[in-house]
Parts: C-alpha cells; structure tokens; sequence
C-alpha cells in the first residue's frame, strides 16, 4: 500500500519469486548470462530464438537465459554479458527499460526491424500522436457503439513518446541483427560468436531479403 | 499565352532530346506546363505525359501548377545571408503578401521561391524574377521593384528602362556588373583577332593541336583537375561516326562566378576554344549548356555565335576547309547543380533528369547520344584558345610543376574588392587574401562548398595547385565574426537539396549530417555523435555515384579538422547510459500535447 492507501501496482521484476535450487545454481555458475526483452514490436524476433530450435540444447551448455521476452521481467539481477532487444522505443516504460538494459549488459544487440529503424510502429511518426490516438481510440471503427470517447491516461500507464525511435537513437547499441523478423540463424550465428568469443560475423546471406 | 504542342514541336522538330527547350517554351508561353500541353508534347514524342513531367520535376524552374504571375526566386547563399538576406527576404514577403515556398499572394500576382546562388556573390544580394536578374537588393531596393511591378511595368521594364537590346553587352553590363580586377596574361588583356588565330590553328593538323595542349600542361578548369591534352587525344581516338564538343556553363557551385564574367567579356574567346577543340578531335557538333539564372545572356551570346556564323567562324567547310563542319548550340538548363557534373550534363542535354552517369565509360568515349564527346569548362577553352596564340612553352612557364598557367578566382566574401581575379597557380592564400583586401579573415571557403574551408591563420602559406590547396575558382572569404557552423550547416543543406537522389550514399547520407549539424547547433550531441557523422562522411564519399557525394562531406570534414571548436564548445555532456542527442523533453512532451489537442473530443 502507498501512503495514500492505494494499492501499489508491482512491476514484474519485484513481484516475489522462488529462489531456484542450488542444483540449479551450481550447474549455471559458469555460463555466460544472456537476457532478452521487447520494446514496442511484435515478438515476431523472440520466435525467432525459438526456430533455434534443437540447436539451443547444446548452446545452453554455454549460455544461460537469464530474462527473456516469454516471461517479460523487466529488470536484470546482476550483470548480463549479452542483451538482446526487439522493438523500438514507443513509450517512457520502453526508455527506462532500455537503459537499465543498456547499463546492465556488456553487449547489447538490437533485434530486428523495430529495433533498428522504428519499424512497423514508427509509421504513427508520419501522422502524428493526436492523429494515432484519435484514430486508435475515437474513430475507431471496433469502438463499442455508444461509448464514451475515452484516451487512456493515468499515472500509471506509461506516456508514449512524441514520435517512435529505433533504439540505437537512444542508448549505445553494439551490434544489430536485421530481419523482420531476422532468421534463426542469424540469431544462432550470432549467439554461437559471442558465446564462443569469437568476433560476430553474419553472414550476407542470412541478412539478406532480396 | 496560347502557345499549343503542336507548335512547340515544330519548333524544336519533334526531337525529344529538345526537351528542355520545349519545356521552357511552354512555360514561358502558360507561366507553368499545363496537363494537357504535356499531354500534347508526349503524344507528339510517341512517349507518355508521365515521362515528360519525369524529366520537369527534376529541375528547379519548371513547374507543373500554376503560381503567382511573376516569380520572384530569392537567391539563399551564405554571402547574401552576410549582406542583408533577412531583412530583404522578409520585405519582399511584406510587400508582396507572398510567404516563400508557400502559394501566390491572394491577388495571383506575386510567388516566392528560395533559389541556390545564382552565380552573383559579389554583388549580393539577388534576385531574378522570372529570367531578369535584380543585385544589390535593399528593403528599400525591393519596395520599390513590387511596386513598379505591381502597377503593370514588366520586369524587363523595370530592370531595363532604357529598353536597351538585349543582344547588346550594355543590356548585360546593365544588369549585372562584371568586377573583373586583373587584366591577363591569359584572361581579359586585350582583344584578339579569333580570325587569324582559328586560320592559324587549322594550318596546324589535329595532332599538332593536341600535342600543344598537352605540352602546355593544361588541366581541366572545371575543379577535377583532369589533363585536357589526354582528355582530347582520348576523344580523338575514339570510335564514332559523329563527335561532340560541350562546353560546360553551368557553373552552379555556390560562389563562384568566373563563367558568367568570360561569356560576357570574352564569349569569343571561350567558342574559338571549342573551334580548336572541334578541329583536334574531329567534332562537328557544339553545345554551349548555359545554366538557367544567366539567360540574362542568352540573347547576347547568340549575337556572337551569329557573327561568327557571319565571319565564317562557325558552320559549314569552316574557312573553306572541306570537312570541317562545326556550329555550336546554346542549350540553357533548368536549375539543378548537379547538372555541372559532366555526365549529368549530357543527359540533360539529352532532355532526361540530370541523373549522373556511371563511369566508365567516359563521355570522351561515350557521351552525348553515346558519341564521343570533349566536354571542358568554360575557362578551360578560354585557356585553350590563349595557349594556341601564344605557345604551350610560354603557358607552361607560369604556375607550379603540376598546375600551369593561371586560375580565375570568383572572389567575394568579407574583402573590400570582390570579383573576378586571374592567379598564377602557386600563389598562397595570403597573397590572395592581401590583394582582394581582406577584412579581418578568419576562415576561407575554396573551391566553395565541394571544397575546403581552410584557416587563414593554419593555411596562410599554402599554394593556390592542384597538388596543395585545389581551386575550382570559388574563394569566399569569411571573418572573425562569422557564424562558421551556420555556414557549413548552409552548405549541407545545399547538398541535401541539390543530391538527384539516384544514390542512396548520397540522398540519406547527406541528410544525417545536416541533421547531425542540427543536433550540434541545439546542443544535442557529443564526441560520438561528431564520429558518426565522419563515419557516415566516409560512406558518402566513398560510395556515392558522382562528385556530389564525393565532396559534399567537405563543408563538415574541413571545419572539424581546422574548427574543432565550433562543433566542441557546443557539446552537451550525456547523463548516463542515455545519449546526448536523444532529447527526453522533447520525446515526453508530444503525449501531453497530444491529449490537450484532443481534449474536446473526450470525455
């Protein structure tokens, strides 16, 4: 409860977890420790980690997921040797996070489209805010008949930001893995690189679309 | 009005590479190019109406609506901006009732139209309305232009109340003075009898001829710098039935003015050059491409290309020598910087969008309509024909080891005697600086904005060469009090607006650094903002198409290297991880605004 007496909404990160067994901890100790969050964008790029498919078995024998887009915690325990981040930065919420990611990984790799250049919901940048928000929550034709005109808006809602921007525009990005959403390979590409410690080389072939 | 397609055709004998003549035909008769008139010149073309309005959009004073009954195009070039462009901008707003860039005042008679430098830096600033050029503008000045206008005086009326002709020099000393401040070796001494000097070149045999130019060391005038003797044996030996000989006068790099000053003081001079040059390489046909903002001299040079005609200088067994044919065309262009670029020349001389070429080929190899064609800049044939009359050994003589001879500077700037001065290459920047009376110089732009801006304290002592400081004949200069950032930011956007866009090195890349510009001016950026912009620098250069790409960088790369404060002292320090050009204000504050727009509307 805060001082007022209103509950207090819990981010993700400070909602109470299981510790895991020592077992757990013990065969992680060792591994390098990588995390993955979405911005605004589609999840299209966390499936793609899933077309890893088999090959992610052995790769866990090296790396171990830390956070990931599938549970949606926000925040990091620890530091991160590498973070992944699809989506662009659309509202304060996307900021925040994207720096706590920013100071909480050694490298940081931007994920696709969206990530890289705004994407899909950087096209609200040609029109305007009040023109979106009008659109999405006025006009809109799947508004239910005889409601009343209403823009979310509260404290606890994060504001969107003026216009959507890829997120090397707001922090330091190292590397960045292009698709939307980017293949398979090329996230095991360039996973299997850094777990190695290998320089990152992606390969033409598998960032080409055309 | 009422000129139809079907005279412009005929006019133009149906050819489609006269597109621009057509194009200017028909908006000089209807003010814009009606749809239908396009529609017209199409059919006659056998090609379609999106096709024509293809090659229109690419220029600068074609228009496919109509605007006000005059248009007035401001020239925004950083000298003016020095000599009172605001306060002349914002009268002739307040006297025509015309905003700039926006639609016609509401009486239909008045559109305002930013324009690059339109070749008059030293007499800034300036203005044409329609094709008739006004300088030295005042508030004053402009008053009383629209006010004359507005009680039913042409422009022409206006600029010329003695209704002097317009073939005559007068007319052209009338609107737009000359300045020329040195007199020879090779440029503007006296006059020389073109006569006897094309008689004596064609005693000689075209191998002769290449030879002296390429003993006198001649390197092309136009800014690169290439060897004007290798150029034209390369011309020579290549294969066609028909060769071209251009004359490049389209001198658009913001600054310079030389062009302008030889077409009118010596426009013999330069033609008896692309005679000779027509003679070595075996051409028949000459195109002079003359940029737009001088049609002023359009009239004027035609005269001296009907007196040769007369003199038996041009046309037909050129002084009875059986086989020689040439004649030279005037082909004005329709606003675009890109087009000084050679290939980009030729396809507008071809009557297409002046969309660099790839090269090779070489328009010596291939060029005008695929044919063989020597293409040199203005001041170059007017060297060539001084060579011939006094021998490559007495060219060779003047300059350094790598540049000989002499170099037209368009001066203009802070110094109390702009114009037009002839150097021998060599000559140090201070040595210019002192002749052209230079007030307190801080920095100099040479070459204009594809060049350097260099230090006058760090570069004083270096030579106006190829092998030291390049000059393409701009050399503006700037003193202490000048804002440097807002001039490089000037010439970005130059390059931004002037880029054909056929390239993406050059059309997005040149666009991120007048925004990383921006972002320096507002105190946005850091130390890593300055390295990307010099790694997005590296890209345009090196993988741009023409020579737009590949100098445009420069305004920014000079600066930083010779002013790295300028761009310091305005760096903000980031706050933590979060990059100093990423403005948080600015990215919250569009939510409120947006809300408060709407609020109305919700409940």
């Amino acid at each position: 409860m805060t001082p007022d007496g209103a509950a207090r909404v819990h981010a993700s990160h400070e909602l109470p977890a299981t510790p895991p067994p020592a077992q757990t901890v013990e065969a992680r100790a060792g591994k390098i420790p990588i995390a993955t969050i979405s911005l605004c964008g589609c999840w299209g790029c966390t499936l793609s980690i899933l077309d890893l498919d088999e090959r992610i078995i052995p790769l866990l024998d090296a790396v171990t997921i830390t956070r990931s887009s599938l549970t949606d915690i926000k925040r990091i325990s620890g530091r991160c040797a590498v973070g992944f981040v699809e989506g662009g930065v659309a509202n304060e919420e996307n900021i925040e996070t994207l720096e706590h990611f920013r100071e909480h990984c050694d490298v940081l790799i931007s994920v696709g489209a969206c990530s890289i250049w705004g994407g899909i919901p950087s096209l609200r940048n040609t029109v305007g805010l009040a023109a979106c928000l009008r659109e999405a929550y006025l006009d809109s034709p799947t508004r239910v008949p005889g409601s009343p005109p209403i823009i979310p808006r509260h404290e606890e809602i994060p504001r969107l930001t003026t216009t959507v921007r890829p997120c090397h525009e707001v922090v330091h990005m190292d590397y960045f893995i292009s698709g939307c959403p980017p293949d398979g390979d090329a996230v095991f590409s360039v996973l299997s690189d850094l777990a190695a410690g290998r320089p990152v080389n992606l390969p033409t072939a598998i960032t080409r679309f055309d | 009005m009422g000129l139809d397609a079907d005279a412009v055709l005929t006019r133009h004998g149906r050819d489609r590479t006269r597109l621009l003549d057509m194009l200017w035909d028909i908006q000089r008769a209807w003010g814009h190019l009606p749809e239908d008139v396009v529609a017209g010149i199409a059919e006659g073309l056998g090609t379609t109406a999106n096709d024509i309005r293809e090659t229109a959009s690419f220029y600068h004073f074609f228009h496919t609506t109509p605007g006000g009954r005059y248009r007035i195009y401001l020239a925004d070039t950083v000298v003016a901006r020095m000599r009172g462009y605001d306060e002349v901008r914002a009268r002739l707003e307040q006297e025509t009732g015309a905003t700039f860039g926006g639609p016609p005042d509401p009486t239909g008679s008045f559109s305002l139209l930013d324009t690059p430098c339109v070749g008059l830096s030293d007499q800034e600033p300036a203005m044409l309305v329609d094709s008739v050029v006004f300088t030295r503008l005042r508030p004053g000045k402009v008053a009383d232009i629209i006010a004359q206008l507005r009680a039913g005086a042409t422009p022409e009326e206006v600029a010329n109340p003695a209704g002097l002709p317009h073939d005559d020099v007068a007319y052209v000393d009338h609107l737009v003075e000359t300045n020329v401040r040195t007199k020879g070796p090779v440029f503007f001494r006296y006059p020389t009898d073109y006569r006897s000097l094309i008689r004596d070149c064609l005693v000689l045999t075209p191998e002769q001829i290449n030879e002296r130019i390429s003993e006198s060391g001649l390197r092309g005038r136009g800014g690169a710098g290439f060897s004007t003797g290798l150029k034209w044996q390369l011309c020579r030996s290549a294969r066609g039935e028909r060769k071209h000989v251009i004359c490049n006068a389209d001198e658009g790099e913001p600054g310079t003015f030389k062009d302008r000053v030889l077409l009118t003081r010596s426009p013999k001079q330069v033609f008896a050059g692309m005679v000779i040059a027509a003679y070595a390489i075996g051409a028949s046909n000459g195109i002079v491409y003359l940029r737009a903002e001088y049609s002023y001299l359009i009239d004027y040079l035609q005269r001296q290309l009907d007196e040769m005609r007369a003199d038996g200088l041009l046309g037909p067994a050129m002084m009875g020598r059986k086989g020689f044919d040439f004649d030279i065309r005037l082909q004005v262009g329709g606003g675009s910087y890109v087009c000084g670029e050679e290939s980009a020349l030729i396809e507008s001389c071809e009557g297409h969008r002046g969309t660099p070429r790839l090269k090779p080929p070489f328009p010596a190899q291939r060029g005008f309509l695929g044919e063989p064609t020597c293409i040199d800049n203005v001041e170059s044939f007017a060297t060539i024909a001084r060579i011939l009359e006094e021998g490559p050994e007495w060219f060779r003589a003047m300059g350094t080891a790598d540049s000989a001879g002499t170099r037209l500077l368009s001066v203009a700037g802070d110094c109390s005697r702009p114009g037009i001065y002839e150097v021998e290459w060599g000559t140090t920047l201070s040595a210019v600086l002192e002749l052209v009376g230079a007030q307190d110089p801080m920095a100099v732009q040479v070459a204009g904005p594809s060049g350097e801006c260099v230090s006058v304290a760090a570069d004083g002592a270096r030579q106006i060469a190829f092998e030291d400081l390049a000059c393409n004949g701009a050399f503006t200069v700037y003193g202490a009090q000048r804002d440097l950032l807002g001039i490089v930011r000037e010439h970005l956007k130059f390059f931004v607006d002037e880029s054909c866009g056929i390239c993406v090195p050059c059309r997005v890349g040149n666009t991120e650094l007048l925004r990383g510009v921006d972002r320096v001016m507002a105190g946005h950026a850091a130390h890593a903002d300055l390295d990307e912009m010099v790694r997005w620098s590296q890209i345009i250069r090196g993988a741009s198409r023409c020579g737009l790409g590949a100098t445009s960088p420069k305004p920014f790369l000079s600066t930083l290297q010779r002013f790295p404060d300028i761009y310091r002292s305005r760096f903000r320090t980031p706050h933590g991880v979060m990059l100093a050009s990423y403005d948080l204000d600015e990215a919250l504050a569009g939510y409120d605004a947006a809300m408060r727009e709407l609020e109305e509307d919700v409940s």
